[in-house]
């Protein structure tokens, strides 16, 4: 019963990963991190379910709130890139190198 | 209605812990209450004396023998032998940071002014100094270096890593000089950050699925019981891997290091490259160690093949780089190849396990305090830009500045393992315990740990070339005619400087004294 959900769990945390590897906007890569972290939710809540404690779900509201925090930093550092490069996309960030 | 029973907490046990987190959250309200003027005048005491009022907290439980023997807080934190080995290098390495963080000129006055705009100029003028709120930012990150190797659960390991990485990601993007690189070197931070962490939780929650717990002890006994080749269990413990080799920056997860090393303030570098680097692997142990033990035939295998990359990518990759502090960064990659040496050798008996334990403390403490007196070098060497960074410009340093060139030259030294020096005894500590370890009964990697010693030690080689062909640039090449200048150093760089030379030659004369800390520290071993 629960396997239907571990797949979309899946499913969810692979779109994500990929997103962060093929796309270019910094806004959108961060994004799918949050997807990632999402995936991570429903596994764990799924989990709880299927092994009959509720660790699980309490462990999904801590990863809310981290992520509710790396929201603020993250979009803190992107807009102050955007702000100077007038562009958010990975590609142009490229003055580090080698 | 049933009532839920009241948690007990160790705060005597936590109180380091305690002190570091209180001291942030005053900063914060001193950002919010203080004026502008005042700020920085109530940071610098406040953050200086909880770090040392921790640091002194750790030694109390120390002196009186009161390690604890069972995890604290409801098994999340466990505040064993190595855990207050760590933090009280951590609390040390973060006082001596802040020394160079205090320094005027290295943080801007205001992040959110566009570089080169009016409003910028405007922000230098008026402020003064750097952004105040460095200081509470930097006591959350260590706080959460100090919670991240001794967390005795993966939520609170989780918390932990997030609670110490969200401050620095912030804190790289602050340089007051060459901002475009700064805040490049922080969106690449936190995004590949962000996405290892996802792995790490993605990993967590695998392993929750297989062993229905997240506490490492329950997991261990988990393992115990079953087969070990569950596909959830594989696979939480590939991801999970992913999310700790990362930290620690071993390869192939090692590709953010140079340019984050480079591109944050130095004394925040200074601070990633010793704090940071201690709590990964300290965690690292805990996870593999503590939680995965059971299941030592499984991840060995791999953490030999990590290690072995990590060693020789660190090594050659440095070679070829043309920036300082690029160049520190491969050398910190390398380092963290010798350092998972020493975590495969905790196989075997107890007694070996100590062994490889303190190789492994002993060398935390040595490199790191010597990294940030490296980096506090690096401060001082400046162009009108900013920090020289560029090696052409490190061109006929010692003649023109024979002292500081010549403390540079040493820690160079240390680093490739010279004898006489802190590093080499370092190295050699780790490389018997790998060694020893191979010769123990039933392990199946026998030969496999004396070929990772000969990787490590070739390794070394390449290393110490790379390093003396910086000494050769300083003392052997004419100095160019408009050279960096040799900033004055204030007391306080002057303080990092002096410590971590003393520490570097005191080690290096007497390894005794720190290897019977290291000893008594990994006796105690992990709570298991």
């Amino acid at each position: 019963m629960t396997t239907h959900y571990l797949v979309l769990s899946g499913l969810l945390f692979a779109i994500g990963a990929l997103g962060v590897l093929i796309r270019r906007n910094a806004i959108v890569v961060f994004m799918c991190v949050e997807l990632m972290l999402n995936a991570c939710n429903l596994a764990f809540v799924t989990f709880s379910r299927q092994v009959g404690n509720l660790e699980g779900q309490v462990i999904a509201f801590f990863v809310m709130v981290v992520a509710a925090a790396e929201v603020v930093v993250g979009l803190a550092i992107i807009v102050t890139i955007f702000r100077t490069r007038r562009s958010a996309s990975v590609d142009d960030a490229n003055l580090l190198k080698y | 209605m049933n009532t839920i029973p009241a948690p007990t907490i160790e705060y005597g046990t936590l109180a380091p812990l305690l002190v570091v987190f209180g001291a942030a959250i005053i900063g914060v309200l001193v950002e919010a209450f203080a004026p502008r003027y005042l700020r920085k005048a109530i940071h610098v005491p406040l953050t200086l004396l909880s770090l040392f009022g921790a640091f002194a907290l750790v030694l109390v439980q120390v002196l009186r023998g009161q390690v604890a023997t069972t995890a604290s807080a409801m098994g999340a934190v466990a505040v064993d032998g190595p855990s207050l080995f760590i933090w009280g290098v951590i609390l040390v390495l973060s006082f001596v940071c802040v020394l160079l963080i205090n320094d005027e000129g290295h943080f801007v006055a205001s992040a959110a002014a566009v570089p080169g705009s009016a409003d910028e100029e405007e922000a230098e003028a008026e402020g003064g100094g750097g952004h105040t709120e460095v200081y509470p930012l930097v006591l959350f990150a260590v706080g959460g270096m100090l919670l991240f190797p001794a967390a005795h659960d993966l939520l609170m390991m989780f918390v932990a890593l997030e609670v110490m990485s969200l401050p620095l990601y912030l804190l790289c993007g602050l340089a007051r000089r060459r901002r475009l690189l700064s805040q490049e070197a922080s969106m690449k931070y936190f995004l590949l950050g962000a996405f290892s962490s996802a792995f790490f939780l993605y990993g967590t929650a695998m392993i929750y699925g297989y062993a229905g717990t997240v506490s490492l002890p329950g997991i261990n006994e988990a393992l115990a019981k079953g087969s070990g080749l569950d596909p959830l269990l594989m696979l939480g413990l590939a991801l999970l891997g992913v999310g700790l080799l990362f930290k620690i920056g071993a390869a192939p997860f090692h590709a953010w290091k140079p340019d984050v090393y480079q591109g944050a303030p130095t004394p925040i570098t200074a601070l990633m490259a010793s704090g940071t680097l201690v709590a990964a692997v300290g965690a690292v142990l805990r996870v593999f160690w503590v939680g995965l033990g059971n299941l030592d035939w499984n991840w060995r295998p791999i953490i030999w093949g990590v290690a072995a990359l990590t060693m020789i990518v660190g090594s050659i990759l440095a070679i070829t780089q043309t920036d300082i502090k690029r160049m520190l960064a491969y050398s910190s990659i390398a380092h963290a190849g010798f350092l998972l040496v020493g975590v495969m050798a905790t196989f075997g008996t107890a007694a070996q396990n100590a062994v490889s334990l303190k190789a492994i403390l002993f060398y935390l403490a040595v490199y790191s305090i010597t990294t940030v007196g490296a980096f506090a070098v690096v401060t001082l060497v400046r162009d009108p830009g900013g920090e020289a960074g560029h090696l052409s410009r490190w061109a006929g340093l010692g003649k023109r500045s024979p002292m500081l060139a010549g403390v540079f030259a040493f820690f160079l030294l240390a680093f490739a393992g010279i004898p006489l020096t802190s590093g080499f005894f370092g190295k050699y500590a780790v490389f018997a315990a790998a060694l020893n370890s191979g010769t123990q009964p039933g392990d199946s990697m026998g030969g496999w740990m004396a070929g990772l010693v000969v990787v490590g030690v070739v390794a070394s080689a390449i290393a110490a070339f790379f390093y003396v062909r910086v000494i050769v640039l300083m003392f052997f090449s004419e100095p160019a005619a408009d050279g960096p200048a040799i900033a004055v150093p204030s007391t306080g760089t002057v303080a990092v400087i002096a410590v971590s030379l003393l520490v570097t030659v005191g080690v290096g004369l007497y390894p005794e004294s720190l290897l019977g800390v290291a000893n008594d520290a990994a006796h105690s071993l992990f709570i298991r």
